[in-house]
This record gives structure tokens, sequence and C-alpha cells, in this order.
């Protein structure tokens, strides 16, 4: 198992370091530099040299090789270094938003779990019946509603019937616990249904699958109490391939939430990403490409360990 | 039951028209029923984006004066009474003098003006400063220091005295110096490190900074030792950052926030006046900000001035302002100045200008002339390269290809990503593009620089060269008596919009405010950089 394990945390520098070498020269594709943006749109006065000055300052105007050295040497240190648009340094930014963005994508996890989980296992349960229905109804509404769009209905309902609107500014949970339930609950919940509508559908048919299998039957046949065999040996399995959807949407929460930021104005990763890109920020925009394929990368690990838990097999080979 | 709700959602509706048709009537009868400005409060505004830094003489942002400019002083300001936005009043200047030969400017500075450390405000301070937006070290960026190319010297002989000497007179020189961004620094701590104040924030203004929280907010309290007595009024002030729209929106109102000063759509205004009622007022004026049509020189057939001319002459503006107010930032029909300004040409000159006749059927049938005379066929397609932002980009680019398209001629509009359509604008990679200018304050300095010849303007993306144009900006630039520059910026115009049809203009920006009743003392004036220092804003309640 520590083997294992080692090899895995082994396998993902490689995967991180292609992750680095692809966004540093696809952020040099894009059309516009950051310089442009800056001294362009709004003034009357941009001057060539402010855009040479700016561009000395950024290092843009070295050599594309030398820049991307730079940015590898820095990696392998793990200095970030600074934003080409704040200049603040790129720890701080990311450091700024993390624990919204983080806070936001446990609590819609949590609601997606909360709701697909039992609703998934009782629609396999009670196949064909108008349960099973109403949970399929249900989740296939949730497919295909964008979060973004529950969550102008959201703030549109609370403004129109209660005049009232969650908070706008974000507190931590440590610091007002009312206060910050208060702004992300909504967020969570727009999130979490079309999230758990997914994994609603996974564990429906997962279960479906795991109850046609010889081992349950067997089990049965043995005279063992159903809620044991439903919990120990069906559901157990059958959240092989949940886990899976499950981890990999929560690992998409932490950057990709860009309208459901916007649309309840909060101070998130998502948001940050967009607002990087816009800007030409290549090292704000690198760094956060990085921090979204780990978290995704890490997020497979533990999937892989929770499957060796969950699946003694995967731990013999 | 669908009666009654039908009744309902009309008398809403009602409502809704008769709150409009009230502050449409009587704009500022909110603002006009002031009594006696009211102590303490928190005024909460919103702020749509951030800047990159806290140096104001780096950027060109109102996302960095609205939430900073109550911390810091300026030299000059803009009476924030004056719904032009064009008077200049002292800020820390007491008063001035102008030489005749209009090459030295002095300014006396009030004494007993601290700065937020406690340290003393001098001649030097200034000196400092705009030594830094004149004259920057190599190493430092200055935004706007084009505008200062007749500086020839600053001098402080003492504490008190601040003299500009000039190259040549500089009609534009007191609104220069009476620019938003051009904050007061403490010269000690510049002296130390240039780059402070990019990421620090101290000044001398009615406001002492609190903090700045990125992405979420800013905040200010009331400086006890600011050097107008009895001001401000409010404890203290809170931007919130807010990016959506729709939260900007829905935060005004929810009376989250008492106003977003930049603007909002016409839509939007509705919306909230619908939701407060009489907790609402509006305030509304024209924007010195405007779509403009440039039309690349170096590609066919827009080298020829007939080709370019064909395409101004084919807009019936007067309809488009009626349409396009209901639904887009833009209203008013003006020239290269913002209409009911000093230096602005009146409607009936303005008439006899290519594209801004009332007859639209006369200029049409001369378009197509034009067009054909210049060899460009019927249905002729081009592409139009604009900016994907929706308001009033869009709106406004879609008017301009039905109009387009009774002369015979076909644009395909290109809707691209802003940063691409700034690259590709700089680069001469399009035929026509929607191009944008704002500017700080209504003076033909900032708003004709633009359009001088490629290489003098850093922004002329016609990609032309016109000295003759050249020399009519200097000589308006340099005119000290107010008719004489009046008469070159009024020939400049012509020869930009109508002689060579260089660029010309769209409709001028409209900029509306919403806000909370319980705001006063604020005016909205053409230009969304003014008026933010909040000395003069109270709360009513």
């Amino acid at each position: 198992m520590t083997r294992y394990i080692i090899k895995r945390l082994l396998l993902m520098i490689p995967t991180l370091l292609s992750v680095a070498v692809i966004i540093f020269f696809l952020m040099r594709i894009v059309p516009g530099d950051i310089v442009e943006l800056r001294f362009a749109g709004e003034s009357a006065y941009a001057q060539k040299e402010n855009l040479d000055k700016e561009r000395a300052r950024l290092g843009l105007d070295k050599p594309i090789w030398t820049q991307f050295l730079t940015w590898m040497g820095g990696l392998l240190r793990l200095d970030f270094g600074t934003s080409m648009w704040t200049g603040a340094p790129i720890s701080e930014e990311i450091r700024l938003r993390f624990a919204l963005s983080l806070q936001l994508a446990i609590m819609a996890t949590i609601v997606a779990i909360l709701l697909a989980i039992p609703l998934g296992v009782i629609a396999a349960l009670r196949q064909d019946t108008w349960v099973d229905y109403a949970v399929r109804i249900m989740s296939i509404a949730g497919l295909a509603t964008p979060s973004f769009w529950l969550g102008i209905v959201f703030i549109l309902g609370l403004l129109i019937i209660f005049k009232w609107l969650p908070p706008m500014v974000y507190t931590p949970f440590w610091v007002d616990p009312v206060q910050n339930l208060a702004q992300l609950i909504w967020p969570a919940l727009a999130v979490g249904y079309r999230y758990s509508a997914v994994a609603t559908r996974m564990t429906r048919s997962a279960m479906l699958e795991v109850l046609r299998e010889d081992y349950i039957r067997t089990a049965r046949a043995k005279g063992l109490w159903e809620k044991l065999i439903l919990s120990r040996h069906a559901l157990k399995n059958a959240m092989l391939p949940v886990l899976t959807v499950i981890a990999l949407e929560f690992a998409f929460l932490i950057g990709g939430l860009v309208v459901t930021e916007q649309v309840f104005n909060l101070n998130g990763l998502g948001l940050l990403f967009v607002e990087a890109i816009g800007h030409r920020d290549y090292t704000l925009t690198q760094a956060l490409v990085m921090l979204v394929a780990f978290v995704f990368i890490f997020v497979n690990f533990l999937v892989d360990l929770a499957y060796a838990w969950l699946d003694p097999r995967i731990r013999f080979r | 039951m669908t009666s009654v709700r039908f009744h309902a959602s009309t008398l809403r509706a009602l409502i809704a028209g008769v709150a409009v048709v009230m502050w449409m009537l009587f704009p500022t009868a909110g603002a006009e029923a002031q009594d006696k400005p009211r102590y303490g409060g928190e005024l909460v505004f919103v702020v749509p984006t951030e800047p990159a830094s806290y140096d104001a003489h780096r950027e060109g942002t109102f996302a960095l004066v609205h939430p900073l400019a109550p911390v810091y002083s300026t030299l000059l300001r803009f009476d924030p009474t004056d719904r032009t936005g064009t008077k200049v009043v002292g800020d820390l200047a007491e008063s001035w003098t102008v030489a005749k030969d209009g090459r030295t400017y002095t300014f006396k500075i009030r004494r007993g003006v601290k700065f937020h450390d406690g340290s003393d405000l001098t001649s030097k301070d200034v000196k400092a400063s705009y030594d830094k937006i004149v004259n920057p070290p190599a190493d430092v960026v200055s935004f706007r220091k084009g505008q200062y190319t007749a500086v020839e010297a600053i001098e402080a002989p003492d504490p008190n005295t601040v003299i500009f000497r000039l190259k040549w007179p500089a009609a534009s020189m007191i609104t220069a110096l009476a620019s938003p961004f051009n904050w007061i620094y403490k010269t000690d701590t510049l002296a130390k490190d240039m780059h402070w104040y990019e990421t620090h924030v101290m000044g001398s203004g009615p406001f002492v900074f609190v903090e700045h929280v990125k992405g979420a907010y800013w905040a200010g309290k009331k400086n006890p030792n600011y050097w107008d007595k009895g001001k401000p009024y409010l404890d203290s002030y809170r931007a919130l950052v807010v990016k959506d729209g729709n939260a900007q929106v829905a935060a005004v109102r929810a009376e989250r926030a008492h106003i977003q000063f930049r603007g909002f759509t016409p839509a939007e205004r509705d919306s909230i006046v619908q939701a407060l009622g009489p907790k609402a007022t509006v305030q509304e004026s024209p924007w010195d900000c405007v779509l403009l049509v440039g039309m690349n020189h170096e590609k066919k057939p827009w080298d020829d001035k007939r080709a370019r001319k064909a395409l101004t002459l084919a807009l019936d503006r007067y309809q488009g302002s009626q349409a396009l107010s209901k639904i887009a930032v833009v209203k008013s029909v003006g020239g290269v100045q913002v209409p009911g300004t000093p230096f602005a040409t009146p409607p009936e000159e303005l008439e006899k200008l290519a594209g801004y006749s009332r007859d639209i059927a006369k200029s049409r049938a001369e378009a197509r002339r034009l067009l054909k005379e210049a060899g460009v066929p019927e249905n002729f397609s081009f592409g139009l390269k604009n900016r994907n932002v929706p308001m009033p980009y869009e709106a406004v680019a879609i008017w301009l290809v039905d109009q387009w398209r009774q002369i015979g001629l076909q644009a395909r509009h290109e809707f691209i990503e802003s940063t691409k359509w700034e690259a590709d604008l700089r680069d001469g990679n399009y035929e026509v593009a929607v191009d944008t200018q704002c500017s700080y304050a209504v003076d033909p300095d900032l708003d004709l620089y633009k359009f001088q010849s490629m290489g003098v303007s850093g922004n002329n993306y016609g990609r032309y060269v016109d000295k003759v144009l050249d020399d009519l900006y200097q000589k308006q630039s340099r005119s000290l008596d107010a008719e004489e520059r009046k008469k070159w910026v009024r020939d400049f115009e012509r020869r930009l919009v109508d002689e060579e049809a260089h660029y010309f203009y769209t409709l001028q920006w409209h900029r509306i405010i919403p806000h909370s009743i319980k705001l006063r003392g604020w005016t909205v004036t053409p230009s969304h950089y003014l008026n933010n220092q909040l000395d003069t804003v109270w709360l009513s309640e």
C-alpha cells in the first residue's frame, strides 16, 4: 500500500510539469497582452514609452525561453511570483479567495451528498414506481438547470418576496457563522442541487447494478438482514463510481464557479481566474491553472485511496 | 383571476411609469430639496471593478478614483456642484494667478493641511508629486505624462507657493491641474521609494484610508483634521466591489448600497425606480464617453475620404438617439465636445456637418453618390470589429449595420473579446471598427488628442497622418482666448468628421445614476471620474 501511495505521488510530478508547459505556451498564443490592456482602453494618452517601460518591468520584453525558464525555476522552488496586474504576491491573491471557494465547495458537496445518496438509493430500491419517476424528474431537472440561473432565481425571490439580499461581503465562518452561512447557503444550494443531480443518477444506476449481483442474492439467500445487505454489501460497492463523480465535481468547484460567484458577488477563485485571463495576467493565470490541476490530481489520488478502502481487491493488486 | 393579475401588473407598470416621468420632469428634485447637511452615517456605494495598483499617477481607471479619491487631495479640483464638470476651483490651492503671457502659473497652497500621518503638507509635496507625473524617473510609469508636455519646470520657492513654468501657453493647463488622478503624495515618502504609493495609501483628503480587501470592499473613515473645517459630513464610507451588473442593481434595489457612481442602463434605472419608488432619485447627464467609428486608412476603400464620408452620412443620429436611448447608455447627438459644455458646437451649426443633417434622405442620397464615385460596388461587404461588451457597444453596432444597409453596404458585425479588439485596433488588423473614448473632464485637449496623426497620438487607430489636423490641435491648445479656441475646435471638428471624415462620432453616452434619496450633496457630471472626494456628501437619515 505504501509503495502504491509513493508511486501515485511521484506520478503527480510529471503531470504537473506537463500542465505547466502547456499553460505557459497557451497563454502566449492568446492575442493581446496585459500592457495593451492597462494603458489603452479609456486612456487618451497611451504612449509607446509607457508601454515599453511596463513590458520591461514585467519581463515581457525578454525572449520567450528566458520567460519560460524563469517561470519553471520559480515553480521548482514553489515560488509563483507576483501578479502582473496587481503586483501583489500570487500566494496572497489566492489565499484571499481560497477559503471562500473551499467552503463553498464543501457546502455544495454536503448538499449534494445529502440529496443524492438517499434519493439515488430510494429510486433504485423503488425502481419504476412513482418514487423512482419523481427522483428521476428531479435529477433531470437538476442537470438541465444551470446553477447560476437557479442562483438568479434565489436572488430575485429573496429580493422581491422578502426585500432581502444575502450579505455582499464574505465573513469567515469563525468570525461570524450566521453572516457566513447567510451568504453562502444560497449558492451552496444552487450549486449543490445541480451537483446532486449527477450524483443521484450515478447512485441509482450503480445501486441497480449492484443489487443484481450474485453476492447480493447470496446474502439474501443466507437470510441476512435487508438493511445490512443494503448498507454493507450493496451501497459500499455502489459507492465506487459515485465517489469518482463527487470527487471530480468537488475539484471542479474550486475554480469553476465563475458565473455563480458573479451572481452572488462572491470573491472566489473562479472570478479571479476569469479576471486573470481577461487581464492577460500570465503569472496569475498560470498559478491558478497549476492550483486547479493540483486539486484535481490530489482529489483523484484521494479517490484512489478510498477505492482501496472500499474495494479490498484493489489493495491486493 | 387572469383579469386581476392583469390589473395588478398594469397598476405596477403605471406606478413605475409615473415615477419615471416624475424624475424626467424634475430630475434633481431630490437633490435640490436639500436642507441643512446632516452629520454622521456611512455611505455605501458599489464599485464595478478594481484597479491594478493604488497609484493614481500610473492608473487610468475610475475603479481607483471612486474608492480612493476621498483619501487624497489635489491641487485643483472640479466644482462639485457644477453639472458641466468644467468649472475648476481650488483644493489645496487657496488661490492662483496666471502671468499675462500664459506661461507662468503661481499657486498659493493652503496652510495647515496635514497628511493623515500628521505631517504638514507643503508646496514641496505638490512639486514632488507633479515632478513624478511630468518627469517620472526611468522605471516609473506616468499615465498622463503626455498631457504636461508644455511644462518646463515646477518650482516651490517657499512652503506655500508652487510655480509651474510652461514652454508655451496651454489653454487646458488649469483643467490638467485639476485632474482627479493627480493626487498629492508626500515628498519624503517618494524620495525613499517612488513605487511606495502603488501598494500603500496615505493622503490628506477628507477621509482616512482604513482597508481594502481585494475583491470585496474598500473602507475609509472621517478625517478629523481635514483642512475644510466642518467637513466631511459622513463618518465613513464603504465601497463594495460588485462586478456583476445584476448584482449591482440588486445591491441598490435592496438598499445594501446607496449608489453606484459610474452609471446604470435605462432598464436598470427603471428597475431600481420601480422597486424603491419615492426612496430613489435619478440624476442624468450626457457622458463624456463616446463610441466612435474608426476606418482603417490603410485598407481600401477606406483610404478614400468619399467612402469614409458615406459611412457617416448614412447615419440618422436623431432617430438613432430616440431608439437607442431607450435600451442603451447613449442619447445626445454631439460633436467633439459634450453637448451643453463650453466648447460644444451648437445644434444648428452641428447640423451643417456631414451626417448631422435632419434631412436623412438627402444625406443618404449623397452617401450613395460618394460611394459610386469612389468605386464602391452595391452590397459591398466589410467587417465591423467591435468589443464584446454589450452595453452600449452591441446595440450601437447593430444600429450602425442597419444604417449602412440603407446605403447598400453590408457590414459584418465581428463581436470579439476586448483584449483582442484592442490589439487588433492597435495593429491595424481591421477594416472598420467601433472605437471608444472617455475623458476625465470635458476639455478639447483631452477629447481631441486621440485624433492627431498616427505617431503623434498613441491611440489613433485610423492610421492616418494629417498635419493640418495636428496644426489645428496645437492652435486650439495654445489659444488662451476662449472664443478663439472655440473657432479652432470647430475647424478641427469639421476637418475630422466632415472634410476628411477620418473618424466620426455615433452618439454621446448618457450617464444615468439612480440612487437612494438619502444620499445628498452629490451632483452628476459628464465625467464618471469626478465628484468622488465625498466631502460635500451627506446622508439625510
